[in-house]
């Protein structure tokens, strides 16, 4: 009797025993209903968000104002006037004052300009939108001051020129960072998302190793492969379930944003906060996870899943919070920005602060260096408590205790 | 040929100030049904645990065909540990599958392997139901198929037969026999101790983390006292009070149960005895293991 006969070959290495841990939460938490679920609702979200944004801004004008007989020429010197103060106001001829007049009552044009063409009057449902009085209040000085410059014998088209150039001069002691607004609102959904899905695929790890603890499956696992590699494929697993869940979010969510033209910001700059938003995702679930991996590996039932892990979910929570309630009215705050840097806080203000833009490269690439330098250090001591603390059932194990012992 | 056997050589194990284990030393051999008997907390499970990789010892090894085991070589073992535990959500095949191939195997092979245990141990049906839904002695049975779809090279099972139905101990029974006559070693606990007398081949019995007996239910009662059974229907009590190194046990109707010191005269017995009348029964009685147990166990109190 030789021994390949007898014996057969069972051979596994690390890369496969992973893989396989791996692709067995895939294919559970594939098909598990929460995860189907959630995603589809996000989904619906963010597709339903820019459609909202879209019907909200009603096109691309802010207001349209209807313009007949002597007020027709007016719609070139009304739009001239409303792009001087930042409005977007379309006009539209209509056939007559009663025509237009119909229009506005049943709300298909914003105003009706009516009159001479010399004094401005116009015709409103019931207010007029203060930021479109505005525009006419600018466009009804301009009439009064063409008056007057014939009056003097001047050439109103010659003084505008003149006037058009002045501008004052700025000097920028520093360049600053022009912070565009769709930019904000990005870097904001950017937050939300790796919030989200940190919290939720974090929690997810830290079920997935109690939920082994309490069956008790997790003896006849570790009887067969090792702690770290059981440890490593649940978190390569649920990272790569929280990856799809995150690309294709990001992806629908650009991709409705730029059909819809809500998102007027370029292809590639659009690409490229999904693309920081995948490596914050990446790096920021490695850390998080291993750690939640651990924590959870202290306690045996899944009631206790929570408390054990809070002190890390607390620096999560921290980071988006100041984020969320800073950044959008200080993109370029200098605490933000010191934070964003620091490892733990990290994941979730630097994606915020990429996809705002003005982020100096080396801040990028310092932040992107700290945390892929912290995560051997976490896995070697993530490693060593869960290897301790998994096979110990009952009462919470002690941190200290499962450091220690070997 | 190669000797597959199993060795447990001076396993030590403490906790802090506890002696979990103290130099426990046993083997079990090809084709064998070894017994592991003791008390609960005798160190059972740590012993399992530690050949299993799931702990580790503080001192000692453990071989398997004379080489000390390593990680590879356990995934030649089949393991039922004695807290019971499979994935609840997971279904019965996917599961087994899922286990084998973290055994070595391939997906082909067990997929096969998985129809056959099922088959076998009767849960065929149940293969795409989720483990949780399973009564409580179709997980046992899913458990069992769990600790052999991998086609095991050793056997070391925790309690396999505690809550299993008397239908499931004589499939459990089977298999493990089965197992060790396909040159398997085998080594289970078991507080079962009538069923370990009935199926194994050698019994150990722990104490305090110690091998303390060790060898055939025959060997175990060599080294025990003889003990006699006599019906003599007229005798009076007290016949064999006096008789030289015999302690009277007890009276059981008309029978007298009687233990004889190491040296004492049976024939002696036997003569006062038939003094008092006709004998109509006069046996060496066999002590089970049980008894035999007890005796090592109390000796510690003692």
């Amino acid at each position: 009797m030789s021994k390949p006969e007898t014996t057969p070959s069972v051979r596994l290495s690390s890369a496969s025993a992973i893989r396989l841990v791996a692709s067995r939460e895939i294919n559970t938490r594939l098909r598990s209903k929460a995860y189907i679920i959630s995603t589809v609702v996000m989904l619906f979200l963010i597709v339903a968000a820019t459609l909202v944004i879209k019907l909200l801004s009603g096109g691309n004008a802010d207001a349209t104002v209807g313009v007949t007989g002597p007020t027709t020429q007016l719609s070139a010197p009304l739009q001239a006037s409303a792009k001087a103060i930042g409005q977007t106001v379309e006009t539209t001829d209509v056939a007559s004052e009663a025509d237009g007049r119909a229009k506005v009552a049943d709300g298909s044009i914003d105003a009706l300009l009516v009159g001479d063409g010399e004094n401005l009057q116009v015709v409103v449902k019931k207010d007029l939108d203060s930021k479109l009085e505005s525009s006419l209040n600018v466009l009804a000085q301009q009439l009064a001051l063409n008056q007057q410059i014939v009056g003097l014998g001047g050439d109103p088209a010659q003084v505008e020129a003149a006037v058009a150039g002045a501008r004052v001069d700025i000097q920028p002691m520093e360049k600053p960072f022009d912070y565009n607004g769709q930019q904000l609102v990005l870097g904001i959904i950017a937050g939300i998302l790796i919030y989200m899905s940190l919290l939720i695929n974090g929690q997810m790890v830290a079920q997935g190793v109690v939920e082994e603890k309490t069956s008790r499956v997790v003896e006849l696992l570790l009887s067969t492969i090792r702690p770290w590699q059981l440890m490593a494929g649940k978190v390569l697993g649920i990272g790569t379930i929280g990856l799809i869940q995150m690309v294709l979010i990001g992806g629908v969510g650009v991709a409705s944003g730029l059909a819809t033209g809500v998102l007027t910001i370029s292809l590639s700059a659009a690409l490229g906060t999904v693309i920081w938003l995948i490596v914050w995702f990446l790096l920021g679930f490695l850390m998080y996870s291993i750690v939640f991996a651990a924590l959870g590996a202290l306690v045996s039932r899944q009631e206790d899943v929570g408390g054990a892990i809070t002190p890390a979910l607390m620096f999560v929570i921290a980071g988006y919070v100041v984020g969320v309630s800073v950044l959008p009215s200080d993109p370029g705050n200098s605490f933000v920005e010191v934070l964003s840097i620091i490892p733990v806080f990290a994941p979730t203000l630097m994606p915020m602060r990429l996809a705002m833009g003005g982020v100096p490269v080396w801040e990028a690439v310092l932040s992107v260096a700290l945390v892929a330098a912290l995560i051997p250090i976490l896995i070697w001591f993530a490693g060593r408590i869960y290897g301790n603390a998994v096979m110990r059932t009952g009462a919470k194990v002690k941190l200290r205790d499962a450091l220690k012992s070997a | 040929m190669e000797d597959l056997r199993l060795e447990i050589d001076a396993i030590s194990k403490r906790y802090g100030d506890v002696v979990a284990l103290k130099e426990m030393t046993f083997d079990v051999r090809a084709g064998e049904l070894f017994g592991f008997v003791g008390s609960n907390g005798a160190g059972k499970t740590t012993t399992m645990r530690i050949a299993l990789g799931v702990l580790s010892s503080d001192a000692g090894e453990v071989r398997w065909a004379g080489e000390p085991i390593t990680v590879e070589t356990r995934r030649h073992i089949g393991y039922m540990p004695e807290e019971r535990g499979l994935y609840p959500k997971m279904k019965v095949a996917e599961q087994l599958t899922y286990l084998a191939r973290l055994h070595g195997m391939g997906t082909a092979g067990a997929k096969r392997s998985v129809e056959e245990w099922t088959e076998r141990l009767g849960v065929a049906s149940r293969r795409e139901d989720e483990v949780q839904k399973l009564s409580l002695g179709n997980q046992q049975r899913v458990q069992l198929a769990a600790a052999l779809v991998h086609n095991p090279r050793i056997l070391v099972l925790d309690e396999p037969f505690s809550g299993l139905d008397p239908v499931a101990v004589d499939v459990m029974s089977q298999v493990l026999r089965e197992k060790a006559d396909e040159g398997v070693p085998v080594v289970f606990s078991s507080h079962q101790l009538d069923l370990v007398e009935r199926l194994c081949d050698r019994v150990g019995i722990v104490r305090n983390g110690q091998m303390v007996t060790l060898g055939t239910v025959d060997d175990l009662r060599s080294g025990a006292a003889v003990r006699l059974i006599v019906h003599a229907p007229d005798a009076p009590r007290g016949w064999a009070d006096r008789l030289p190194g015999v302690k009277v046990l007890g009276h059981h109707g008309e029978k007298t149960e009687l233990e004889l010191e190491p040296g004492a005269d049976d024939q002696l017995v036997l003569k006062a005895a038939l003094d008092t009348g006709p004998v109509r029964e006069f046996a060496h009685r066999l002590p089970s293991l049980t008894e035999l147990f007890r005796n090592v166990v109390t000796e510690e109190a003692a």
